[in-house]
């Protein structure tokens, strides 16, 4: 038996493959396929205070080895989520862990209080990396002062365990990362979508209703590592490793890298069934390698010779 | 209903006019119960550019051999790539997928309109009708008579009329055009086609005041309901194209 748990605090999670936010519905979506619970965490939709809509179609494009997407958080609000999706996550043997996302400092705040209310859910990963919702033209997580207010506010009032996510559209990513420690985040996800485009030489138009979207997939895994890398070497939290992990050696990268534990996104669009592939693939690794616990690993290309 | 995951045989890829196709897939399995309007995800192939699934909707089923149809139009990489399955490759499938069309009480007066590629999901969904003692008459538009796909199947199922743009064949113009439209009444009609086509259908329904379901396309990431990518605009807002469609009632759509 290889080890593979990690922890966040004294938050155990019983492996180190979660699913990312807004890539794996609330679970439910992927009954048919798999066993949710054999997982180490779930991210669920971002969640907003109220309900939102999103924005209009279309809002995806397909692009050279991943997609970008403009969803714009479409999801039914707090409200909804606590009366009807929370009832049902009990069911899965995992951490359930919410993503969270406001327009306004206040909105985070709010949300973080409700949640606290919420016995099943663990943690909470703060979106402040959202490229696809903006509040006067700026997201929280490419200015550092805001980055810095919003996560400060949020820890006050957090009594789950706090993942700040990051956003890779800023300068210098390690900033940030060293920000969210600073105060009080319990771990840091990174990276969140690239901004990017596409436009239809067809139509002469724009792909996507917004012009600009989040980029993911396997095009953004090189500098989603590379980020993941520096921050790791910098920050003493653990670090969640995303960005293009479409197998269990894409994730290997990320662990050697320095991350403790992965998140998998797009990857489920294209095979429901990654996630639990990344799972057993990284298990069987480990043993092929004769490594008896995931720890081992860790960041093992940062260590000295 | 139970969605799987299945690599497919192919049994047949056979060419049809221009860029169409039709695919025979057999699975190893039990097919699982799939209905009129329902689509499956195609894996292309692990080319950087077809990254994500293709949505194909159901044309035939025949569940004494576990096969089902898929009939295709290259539109670009991903159909193309799929154009060139031969027999006996695999077909990695997510299905079935999607709501599907309703069934009209017995003895509607019903009316299948398809356009291009659209008239794909009809077949099966005028065999189902068939299957409930409902005969529908078939309308089918193509843009001229170099189109025209094989259609002697539908004519098991109904009466089948033809238009094409050019006059080439069937009556001259669109669908909306055709003279049975001033003729008949139609307790329910089924619309498949491109967007511009659909909404004059249901323009012409909403005058008519004839109940109307028209299948959508849109693009989608997932199909399961994950991405919130394929939404379109309802009474109830931004819903699912995959999950809540592709087959919806025009009264539901903000059209």
């Amino acid at each position: 038996m290889v080890k593979l748990s990690f922890s966040i605090g004294d938050l155990q999670f019983k492996n180190p493959v979660i699913t990312a936010s807004g890539t794996f519905g609330y679970g439910s979506e992927f009954d048919d396929f798999l066993d949710v619970s054999r997982l180490g965490g779930i991210v669920v939709k971002g969640t907003t205070l109220e309900p939102r809509e999103g924005h209009p179609y279309p809002r995806m494009a397909e692009t050279a080895s991943g997609m970008l997407n403009a969803v714009g958080l479409q999801n039914k609000g707090i409200d909804y989520f606590e009366k009807n999706i929370y009832p049902h996550l009990s069911k899965y043997n995992t951490n359930v862990i919410v993503n969270i996302n406001g327009s306004c400092i206040d909105d985070y705040v709010a949300l973080a209080e409700r949640i606290n209310k919420l016995d099943k859910i663990p943690a909470i990963e703060l979106n402040i990396s959202c490229p696809n919702v903006k509040m006067g033209g700026m997201v929280f997580g490419t200015n550092p002062v805001s980055a810095r207010e919003v996560t400060k506010a949020v820890r006050r009032v957090c009594l789950k365990k706090l993942i700040v996510k990051l956003s890779p559209n800023v300068t210098n990513i390690v900033d940030f990362a060293r920000i969210a420690e600073e105060e009080g985040a319990d771990s840091i996800s990174l990276i969140n979508t690239l901004l990017g485009m596409s436009v239809n030489v067809r139509s002469m138009k724009p792909s996507l209703s917004t012009i600009t979207g989040g980029l993911s997939g396997p095009a953004i895994k090189p500098v989603a590592l590379r980020m993941v890398w520096q921050v790791a070497n910098a920050v003493k939290i653990p670090v969640i490793g995303i960005g293009g992990i479409m197998n269990a050696d894409d994730a290997i990268e990320f662990i050697l890298a320095g991350a403790s534990a992965i998140q998998v996104g797009t990857a489920s669009f294209i095979d429901p069934l990654a996630s639990v592939k990344i799972l057993e693939g990284i298990e069987s690794y480990l043993v092929a390698k004769g490594f008896s616990d995931i720890w081992e690993i860790i960041g093992l290309i940062n260590r000295p010779k | 209903m139970t969605k799987r995951i299945e690599s497919l045989k192919v049994i047949d890829n056979k060419p049809l006019k221009k860029d169409f196709f039709i695919i025979e897939l057999e699975s190893s399995e039990k097919l699982p119960e799939m209905k009129p309007g329902q689509f499956v995800q195609a894996r292309v192939d692990r080319s950087k550019e077809t990254f994500l699934r293709r949505p194909l909707s159901l044309h035939d089923v025949d569940y004494i051999n576990n096969r089902f149809k898929i009939l295709v139009q290259v539109v670009g990489k991903g159909t193309e790539s799929l154009s060139r399955l031969k027999t006996d490759d695999l077909l990695n499938l997510i299905y079935p997928l999607g709501n599907s069309f309703s069934i009209p009480e017995k003895g509607a007066r019903t009316l299948l309109i398809g356009g291009g590629c659209g008239i794909a999901p009809l077949l099966y969904l005028g065999r189902y009708l068939k299957s409930h003692s409902i005969i529908p008459d078939i309308l089918l538009g193509f843009r001229n008579s170099d189109r025209i796909l094989e259609y002697r199947d539908y004519e098991d199922v109904g009466n089948v009329f033809l238009t094409t743009e050019d006059g080439s064949a069937g009556e001259k113009g669109f669908v909306t055009d055709h003279s049975l439209l001033g003729k008949a009444r139609y307790d329910m009609v089924y619309c498949c086609g491109p967007e511009m086509m659909m909404k004059a259908i249901a323009g012409w329904c909403k005058k008519s005041n004839t109940d109307c379901e028209v299948s959508l396309e849109n693009l989608m990431g997932c199909g399961i309901g994950a991405c919130l990518c394929c939404v379109v605009n309802t009474v109830k807002g931004n819903v699912c194209t995959c999950i809540d469609g592709p087959v919806f009632n025009i009264k539901e759509l903000i059209w």
